[in-house]
């Protein structure tokens, strides 16, 4: 019983340990939660709308402002001056709730984000075990199940979302949030079976070690099962943060709006935040996973020069920094372009995608991502200089022809069931069909 | 050591709490509130809204959300699989590929009795 005493107030001791960074966390809170983000959100949502305005052949908002820059801040008085209202037979509590958590699941998933490379401190490679220099993340924390905390916290959201259009007591906003359950729970399995590949590569769950190790051994996003992550994680994302073509919940031309049906003034307002913010979030976070985060494309890392000179550490911050807003931001065009271009999916097309495809790929993905561990990154442990120019593209030949014969098969499962099969297709629309049946819309009625 | 970590994410989550709750604050006190029994109803493009809403219906997803437990705690598992995947050697490889065929099997089986059409 002693014992466990001394081990228990150990433990707390080695907890107080850490210096806790006050002002740096004051700083992210008030700096960056309360001022930039909302504030680049802001200019994202004005992005969007000049965006979707040149894909319409259309000029955008241009009146407040010199390009309509202020457009979004106006929007933001005016929601805030319009008049707070709940339906009168609304559930008055979860009603207000709803907006709340949704808010909440958008910011907290900011936290663990490394938006550049911090500093350098020597810790233990996963990988070998070998005690060396590793690159510290600019993020508000590094927490080591990174991972894991980011599925928990975007999980939120579903909840959120269910409880707006339950509580507005419409049936328009109930089949909303129906829809929009079914289809969260159904690709947040992909998305979170196509981040293991990346785990299983990095072996950690800090993002800041992931980071690290693209630094060491390249960008995810250029192996094979790499890219085949990447696409599946991207195609999940859209369907996790409700954008087109998978914005069923919110479909105006047959459920009005969906779940947000019945708000109104800034209650609207924070639902539109939080989409919005979610949206900058999931794409931080894939940039991070895939795309080597603040690594400067085509140039080995300057390692040596971090840890020197204060001013040296600050502008290779920012590069970093600038770096990895400019990735985020083709991230968010890629958002706007699919939002221009696909019309939206049929609900039952959309749950069969995620689970009669889209799993079994990711599944299988799996497997040629430690097929890609043991030829090119298990046998190069260690070395300095990272995987060999032949390895590499042995292990890239081996690991693409098995993509393709996976992506090829499970288009071939998909079309072995009836529903899905072409010979349905064609007899139900009369046209040609494309690979993945995207439109719903028959040509000929 | 990593426990004072997590003390930024309760700190964020309050703060979060905070400025989520704040402006339906102030929209209490700044915006005007005249609620009419004609504004109060619940949206049908004009017309009566017919029946109740909160009744007892079919729930399509539920079939989905049953897969969805069982595919999640599977991540759950897979994790730390996949994170101490270099140490673990061929055993751990092989029991986790046997975990993961048990699992195809239920989905196959799902797929097969029509439980993945959506009606």
């Amino acid at each position: 019983m002693n014992g466990l005493w001394v081990s228990i107030v150990a433990m707390k001791m080695a907890a107080l340990s850490e210096p806790v960074p006050w002002v740096a966390w004051f700083l992210w809170l008030f700096v960056g939660f309360a001022g930039l983000f909302p504030l680049l959100v802001a200019y994202i949502v004005w992005g969007e709308r000049k965006v979707a305005a040149r894909f319409q052949d259309r000029i955008g908002p241009n009146r407040v402002g010199p390009f309509g820059l202020l457009q979004s801040i106006a929007d933001l008085v005016k929601l805030l001056f319009k008049e707070d209202f709940t339906p009168a037979r609304a559930d008055f509590l979860i009603h207000a709730l709803a907006p709340v958590l949704m808010l909440i699941s958008a910011m907290l998933s900011l936290a663990v984000i490394p938006f550049g490379f911090g500093s350098v401190s020597m810790r233990n490679d996963p990988v070998t075990g070998v005690l060396r220099p590793t690159l510290t993340g600019f993020s508000a924390v590094d927490l080591p199940s990174g991972v894991p905390y980011l599925i928990a916290v975007s999980s939120i959201a579903s909840l959120g979302l269910f409880l707006a259009g339950w509580s507005s007591r419409n049936k328009y906003a109930l089949l909303g949030s129906m829809r929009s359950v079914a289809q969260m729970v159904s690709y947040e399995i992909p998305q979170v079976l196509a981040t293991v590949p990346i785990v299983l590569w990095s072996g950690t769950l800090s993002l800041t070690g992931i980071l690290d190790r693209q630094v060491e051994t390249g960008w995810y996003v250029l192996t094979p099962p790499g890219f085949m992550a990447f696409v599946i994680f991207m195609i999940s994302s859209f369907a996790e943060v409700n954008r087109a073509p998978f914005d069923l919940p919110e479909a105006e031309s047959e459920l009005i709006a969906g779940f947000h049906l019945e708000y109104s003034s800034m209650r609207f307002g924070l639902f539109f935040l939080a989409e919005y913010m979610s949206m900058f979030a999931v794409c931080c976070i894939c940039t991070t996973l895939f795309l080597g985060g603040g690594a400067i494309p085509f140039l080995a890392f300057p390692r040596g020069l971090l840890g020197g000179y204060v001013v040296v550490d600050l502008f290779l911050n920012l590069i970093t920094i600038l770096v990895f807003s400019l990735k985020v931001g083709l991230l968010i065009f890629l958002f706007f372009w699919v939002r221009a271009t696909l019309p939206r999916m049929r609900v039952d097309r959309l749950m069969a995608f995620a689970w009669k495809l889209l799993i079994p790929l990711c599944l299988v993905n799996l497997l040629i991502a430690a097929i890609w561990f043991e030829i090119v990154i298990r046998p190069v442990a260690g070395r300095p200089d990272g995987p060999g120019f032949l390895q590499w593209w042995i292990g890239f030949g081996v690991t693409a022809l098995l993509e393709v014969l996976a992506f090829f098969g499970a288009v071939w499962l998909y079309r072995q069931d009836s529903e899905h099969s072409l010979k349905t297709w064609r007899s139900s629309t009369g046209s040609k069909p494309s690979i993945i049946a995207w439109r719903s819309v028959p040509t000929k009625v | 050591m990593i426990l004072s970590r997590y003390l930024f994410i309760g700190m964020l989550l309050l703060f979060a709490i905070g400025f989520a709750v704040a402006p339906l604050v102030l929209i209490r006190i700044i915006a005007p509130r005249r609620p009419t029994p004609h504004k109060g109803q619940t949206v049908e493009c004009g017309l009566e809204t017919q029946g109740e809403t909160w009744i007892r219906f079919r729930l399509q997803y539920y079939i989905f959300a049953l897969l969805f437990v069982v595919f999640d705690v599977e991540t759950v598992f897979l994790y730390p699989w996949a994170a101490s995947y270099v140490s673990l050697g061929w055993y751990a490889f092989v029991e986790m590929m046997v975990f993961l065929a048990m699992l195809t099997v239920g989905l196959v089986y799902a797929w097969a009795i029509g439980a993945l059409k959506w009606q």
